[in-house]
Formats: C-alpha cells, sequence, structure tokens
C-alpha cells in the first residue's frame, strides 16, 4: 500500500517537474558530417550538449549527415525544400556552390563589437582564404586539415638511412624512395618507397605538388583554372614517373581509405595523407614514425582543406544570433583544444595553441606542431565556381595519367578546355 | 446496374492508381518537362532551352564512356548470373545429404544489402593485403590493383553484380523446377532419352517463363543498381566503372546540374522501355506458357 502510494507520489512530481520546464527560446539544426575515424561525432554530441547546459534558453539538435559529400547534399536539399538549417559543417570549398545558389549569409552582419572583430581575426590566414571572398566572411574554419608526410623510422633504419631526417625535396624522396623499395625472391615488391595516395580526389594531394613547384591551380575568385600551366604539367609528370620511371611508388589508382593499414602493415615506407589520421597513426602504428612536411621543389607548400561552419539563410534573426553564438563559443580555444585532440584535425586558430590542454598535448606528442607550422607554407584548396564539376574534370584527367592512358601534357590541356567551358558563364 | 458496378471497380483500384500516378507518372512527366529547360542557378530561374539539353549529351564523351560501360557491364552480367542460377538450382533441386545448407549458402549473397557486399569486396580486392592478393602471393604472384586500373575496375564491378544476383534468381528456377510434373522426365526416360535431352527438350523449355522472368529482371537490376560502385571506385578511374545511373546521380546531386541530370534520365527511362518491350514482344514467342 506504502509502496504503491510512493510511486504514485514519485510519477505526479516527475510530472510536474516536466512541465515546469520552460519551452525553448531557440531552437537550432546542425547538420555535421564525420569523415575520419574515431569518436569525432561523439565529441561533436558533448560540446553541444555542454553549450546547452550554460544556454538553457537555446536548444541544439545536432545531425550527422554522413560524409562531406551526403551533408552538402542534404544541406542543399534541405534549403531548396524551405526546411534549411542554422548551421552546417560542410567543405570550405563548397562556398562558391553555395554563394552561387544564394543559401548561405556573411557572418559579418554578426559581428559587431570588437571582441566579435578580434575572434574573426584570431584565425590562420590560410584557412580564411577558402572562407572569404569580395570582402565578407562566409565560412568560419572548423575541421581544417593539411597534408603531411608520415614516414616509417624502422624502415628507415633498415634501408641504411638517418631514421630521424624525412626527404626535404622531391628528389630526396626519389632517392630514399629507391632505398626503401624492397622486393622478394620473385622480384615482386614488398615494401614500396613511397605512397601518394589517388583515389576519389586525387587533386588534393596533387594540388601540394603544384604548390610546391610554384603553380597553382586557380585563381582567388574561383573563374579562371591553370590546369595546362607547364608548373602543373610537370607536377603531374613527377607524380607518374614515381611509378613509372623510379618504379618507388605502386602503380595504378591508390586507395585513400587503406592508405593507413597499408602504413601498419609496412607495405610503405613513406605515406601522404591528412593530419586528420594523426590520432589513427598515433594510436594504431606499430613502429615508431614521424611527421614531417611535404618535401619542396621550388618551395614548400602544401593545400588546406577540410570543413567550415557556414550560416544557413531560411531562419529568424533570433536563430541566426544564436547559431553565430554558438559556432563562437565551439571555435573558442577551451572547445576547439577538445577537438583538436580528438581528431588531430589543425586548431585554425593560434589561441588554441596557447592553451595549456593543447601545450601539454603537444609535448606528449610533438608530431602534431609539424602541420602548424607548416601553414605558413599552405595555399587555399582548389575552389571554383561549380566547384565539384571542375575539380571532377582535374580528377578525371589526373587519373588517366596515372593509369597510362594519356600523357600528363594531354590529359591537362583537355581539362582546361573543359573548365574553360564550364567557367566561361562566370568570368 | 453495369454502371455501378463500373464505378465500384474505380474506386477500388484508385488508392493504387494514385500513388503510381503520385510517384510513377508524374515524376516521369516532369523529368521530361525539366530536361528541355535550363538548370535554375543562383537566382536565375529555368527558362526554356528546347533540345539544348541534349545536344550537349550528344557531344557529352562521358555520357557515350557511361552508356558503353553500362551496355558491357549488361551484356557481361546477364548471361552469367542467369547461366549460374540455373547452374546452381539444377544442382540443388536433386536430393543429397547438407541440400538445405547448399541451398542457403547460395542464397546468402542475396539477403545482404548491396553496400556490404561492396565493403567485402572491397577487403578482397585491396591491393597488397587483401583476400585475392593474399592468395596469389601464397603462389609466388605480384600484387594487382584490380579496382585502380582501367581495363579491370569494370570487371571487378561485374563480378560483385554476379556473385549478388545469381543466388536470387536460383531461387525462381528452383520453384519453378518443382512445380514441373515428374512424369514428364519418367516418361522421357522410358522412351530412351538421356539426361542432356530430358533437359533441352523438357526441363529448359518448361522454365521458359521463369527465364523470361528473370532476364527482364536482371536487364532491370543492371541499369539500376549502382550502389557498390560508390564504395568500389567511385565511377574511377576516369569513369572506366561508371554506369549510366551513377553519371546521373553525379551530375544531378554533386555537379546540381538537374536539368542535365533530367536530360540523361530521360535517356536511361526510354532505354529501360524500349528493352521491357523489346523482350515481351520478341522473347514472348518463344515462351511456353502452360
Amino acid at each position: 500500500m506504502f509502496d504503491k502510494l510512493f510511486k504514485g507520489t514519485a510519477a505526479a512530481v516527475t510530472l510536474g517537474l516536466l512541465t515546469a520546464i520552460p519551452a525553448h527560446a531557440v531552437d537550432l539544426q546542425f547538420y555535421f558530417p564525420v569523415a575520419v575515424g574515431g569518436g569525432a561525432a561523439n565529441t561533436i554530441e558533448t560540446l553541444t550538449q555542454d553549450y546547452m547546459k550554460d544556454h538553457p534558453d537555446v536548444k541544439i539538435d545536432p545531425i550527422y549527415a554522413g560524409s562531406y559529400q551526403d551533408t552538402i547534399t542534404k544541406v542543399i536539399t534541405a534549403s531548396r525544400g524551405g526546411n534549411a538549417p542554422q548551421i552546417a559543417v560542410a567543405l570550405s570549398t563548397d562556398m562558391f556552390t553555395l554563394l552561387d545558389d544564394g543559401l548561405i549569409l556573411p557572418f559579418d552582419n554578426y559581428v559587431k563589437t570588437d571582441a566579435d572583430k578580434a575572434w574573426l581575426e584570431g584565425f590562420y590566414p590560410a584557412f580564411m582564404e577558402n572562407s572569404q571572398v569580395d570582402g565578407k566572411t562566409w565560412g568560419i574554419p572548423f575541421q581544417r586539415s593539411t597534408p603531411v608526410l608520415y614516414w616509417n623510422k624502422e624502415a628507415f633504419k633498415e634501408a641504411g638511412l638517418d631514421p630521424n631526417t624525412p626527404p626535404a625535396s622531391w628528389d630526396e624522396m626519389v632517392a630514399m624512395g629507391k632505398k626503401l623499395t624492397k622486393t622478394d625472391a620473385n622480384g615482386n615488391v614488398t615494401q614500396w618507397g613511397v605512397r601518394i595516395p589517388s583515389s576519389g580526389f586525387p587533386y588534393w594531394l596533387f594540388q601540394g605538388l603544384v604548390i610546391e613547384n610554384g603553380g597553382k591551380l586557380a585563381n582567388a575568385e574561383g573563374t579562371e583554372t591553370y590546369f595546362d600551366s607547364p608548373e602543373v604539367v610537370s607536377a603531374l609528370q613527377y607524380l607518374v614517373d614515381l611509378s613509372t620511371k623510379d618504379k618507388v611508388m605502386e602503380p595504378g589508382i591508390l586507395d585513400w581509405g587503406t592508405t593507413p593499414k597499408d602504413f601498419f602493415e609496412r607495405r610503405s615506407a613513406m605515406v601522404w595523407t591528412t593530419t586528420g589520421n594523426l590520432t589513427n597513426m598515433h594510436d594504431n602504428a606499430p613502429f615508431d614514425f614521424g611527421v614531417a612536411m611535404l618535401p619542396q621543389n621550388k618551395q614548400r607548400g602544401a593545400p588546406t582543406g577540410g570543413g567550415n561552419f557556414y550560416l544557413l539563410k531560411g531562419s529568424s534573426d533570433a536563430q541566426l544570433a544564436a547559431a553565430v553564438d554558438f559556432i563562437k563559443w565551439i571555435t573558442a580555444p577551451a572547445q576547439s583544444a577538445v577537438w583538436t585532440k580528438a581528431t588531430g584535425y589543425v586548431a585554425p586558430r593560434p589561441a588554441t595553441w596557447e592553451t595549456s590542454a593543447m601545450q601539454d598535448y603537444a609535448k606528449g606528442f610533438p608530431q602534431v606542431l609539424v602541420a602548424r607550422d607548416q601553414l605558413q607554407y599552405a595555399k587555399a584548396e582548389l575552389s571554383t565556381h561549380e566547384n565539384q564539376r571542375v575539380t571532377q574534370i582535374l580528377n578525371d584527367a589526373l587519373e588517366a595519367a596515372i593509369t597510362g592512358q594519356k600523357t600528363p601534357q594531354e590529359a591537362l590541356t583537355q581539362a582546361q578546355a573543359k573548365a574553360d567551358q564550364v567557367l566561361a558563364a562566370y568570368r | 446496374m453495369l454502371k455501378r458496378e463500373w464505378i465500384y471497380g474505380w474506386l477500388l483500384i484508385l488508392p493504387a492508381l494514385s500513388l503510381i500516378f503520385l510517384f510513377t507518372h508524374f515524376p516521369a512527366a516532369m523529368t521530361l518537362i525539366n530536361s528541355v529547360f535550363s538548370t535554375p542557378r543562383g537566382g536565375k530561374d529555368a527558362h526554356f532551352v528546347g533540345l539544348a539539353n541534349y545536344e550537349r549529351l550528344i557531344h557529352d564523351p562521358v555520357f557515350w564512356k557511361v552508356l558503353v560501360n553500362n551496355l558491357w557491364y549488361a551484356l557481361g552480367t546477364i548471361p552469367v548470373s542467369i547461366a549460374l542460377a540455373l547452374l546452381m538450382a539444377l544442382l540443388v533441386n536433386r536430393p543429397f545429404k547438407g541440400r538445405a545448407l547448399a541451398r542457403m549458402a547460395f542464397f546468402t549473397p542475396t539477403i545482404l544489402p548491396l553496400i556490404a557486399v561492396a565493403n567485402i569486396w572491397l577487403f578482397f580486392y585491396t591491393p597488397g593485403f587483401g583476400l585475392i592478393d593474399q592468395i596469389l602471393g601464397f603462389f609466388g604472384f605480384g600484387q594487382t590493383n584490380l579496382l585502380g586500373t582501367p581495363s579491370s575496375a569494370l570487371p571487378a564491378i561485374m563480378v560483385v553484380a554476379i556473385w549478388k544476383e545469381a543466388g536470387f534468381f536460383m531461387i525462381f528456377y528452383l520453384a519453378a523446377l518443382q512445380s514441373i510434373p515428374l512424369q514428364l522426365a519418367e516418361a522421357a526416360r522410358i522412351e530412351g532419352a538421356g539426361r542432356w535431352t530430358i533437359f533441352r527438350r523438357i526441363t529448359f523449355p518448361l522454365l521458359m517463363p521463369t527465364t523470361l522472368f528473370v532476364s527482364i529482371n536482371a536487364v532491370i537490376n543492371a541499369f539500376r543498381l549502382v550502389d557498390h560502385i560508390f564504395i568500389l571506385t567511385g565511377g574511377g578511374p576516369g569513369n572506366a566503372s561508371s554506369l549510366l545511373l551513377y553519371y546521373i546521380y553525379e551530375t544531378s546531386f554533386r555537379f546540381w546540374d538537374t536539368a542535365y541530370g533530367a536530360t540523361l534520365t530521360v535517356v536511361l527511362l526510354s532505354l529501360l522501355c524500349l528493352l521491357a518491350v523489346g523482350q515481351f514482344f520478341l522473347f514472348d514467342r518463344k515462351v511456353h506458357y502452360k
């Protein structure tokens, strides 16, 4: 009897509490992609919960939307259907696409106080190149990355190389690669010198080679490409030669996804891949490895990559102001440090690197600093109007040259002609 | 009285009819309309362009490439998977120990989603440490890069499709085999007919309705199932393994060129209609219904 009474009371109290919680003043939807392994999605959920604890009047619904490709598709579809989310993380290179479709708002309207301005100016300039156009800021750097070279120190030792000296130039990479390439009794290669993965989006790592070669793929306005310029052609020739002439890299299209595994299995002694893999490498490499900047030819260089926050049209002013406040909070040093440690993405603000959390982290894992130091040489990732189509044109050309169907000159001349056709409408 | 029945009949099929109009005929008509308009971009509304999209299609080398790929894909997967299905059905139709297990094993690939199948095969194909390379390596061969080489990427994708499809078609053949009266074979045997003759003159003709049904399904699937391409190659290298529907997806939802995507869809639709009609009219004469 007593028991029943107790239960009844408890239920009544619970009901009372539930109805007592006020309705949220602002509801926000936040689409995000996950492009790296590990607990990236959980970290986003936790950070969002933390924010809502401090801001009880705001309710944020973080929606995991799949890969970058899935996310941008969902964002555009939802926006066209009149159900745009307020916040989305999408590739920085999708800026022109979102702009041309008139789906995003500049952040400048919500940057009013001096503190706000200081926040906006506190990002690395290399990351802002893909986020600003016509004097307005359309994207806020969040999960940004840049490619680096990982090398297997044990393999270097076995090959008679200094395990603490990575290749600094293109020629050194080939020379070291030759020493690192091992064949078995049947003449089959058991360990390749270097691996530059080329499946899906070969243009990204290729852009690293182009910058190092003193060239560029497109102008800042996203209206011109330079695919058939001599710097670009000779960069592709170098990439093709790695497999065909120097024989230090496996021929054919090399998969992105299996690249870390390939490195762990000692099938490639040096690999080029994103800093987004840093935590994965750190946790799973069965040997001592080093992280280095990409080797230089005429100069150092690397593209930036990864995702920005975007602010989408179609919501009330109160919602958008709350959305910007959330973005400011999550890119602040304390939160940004949590995110970088969980994923390996490069913290996009110098202030984050000065937090004690990041300094302790870097002490135990100094490899994370390489990507930061490389930023001074980094350039914006290839981004143009109708970006996906133009990059696909370049990807097709690169794949054709890598698989030996066309010469680099032939492939890139044709690609430039096709890109000109697409971009003519925007000049 | 007659009129009342007529209304009653229409009312009965109305729910199904409205669904098919809403989700099949209306989108098909919209696609046709969209294909003669331009893609709306950046505040500019779509405007009538006549047959400009079709003209562009004729001059689009990627379109021809994926169309030819798709024809090879259909030619490579349909006969092989049907023959394999028939063979497997004949195998597991006779009684033997572990028959249920064999039937289940043949049918398992069908139950798996195509995305899961593609992930399994991605592991088989991985250069260096994938299953195929490990087996080849055991016999002293070097490593392969089947998905990363233009000449082998499409065949590698075809193998996955055959592996997935054959078990499904087997089920239809198995059901059909069991509905053939045993007396027919017995009578033939008394007349002195051998096994091959019985198959060729009795079993196979009686299976023709099933073969027609299965082959129509196979043709549709050859144009309809592209999930594994997303996982295995993304259409690469250089569109070597891209199929028509995959190209439609890329055009519409990556490049957001919806008008051109609609144009490609119209081509796919007409192609499928043509094939289905052709199959029904040409094939039907040879089909022996009971």
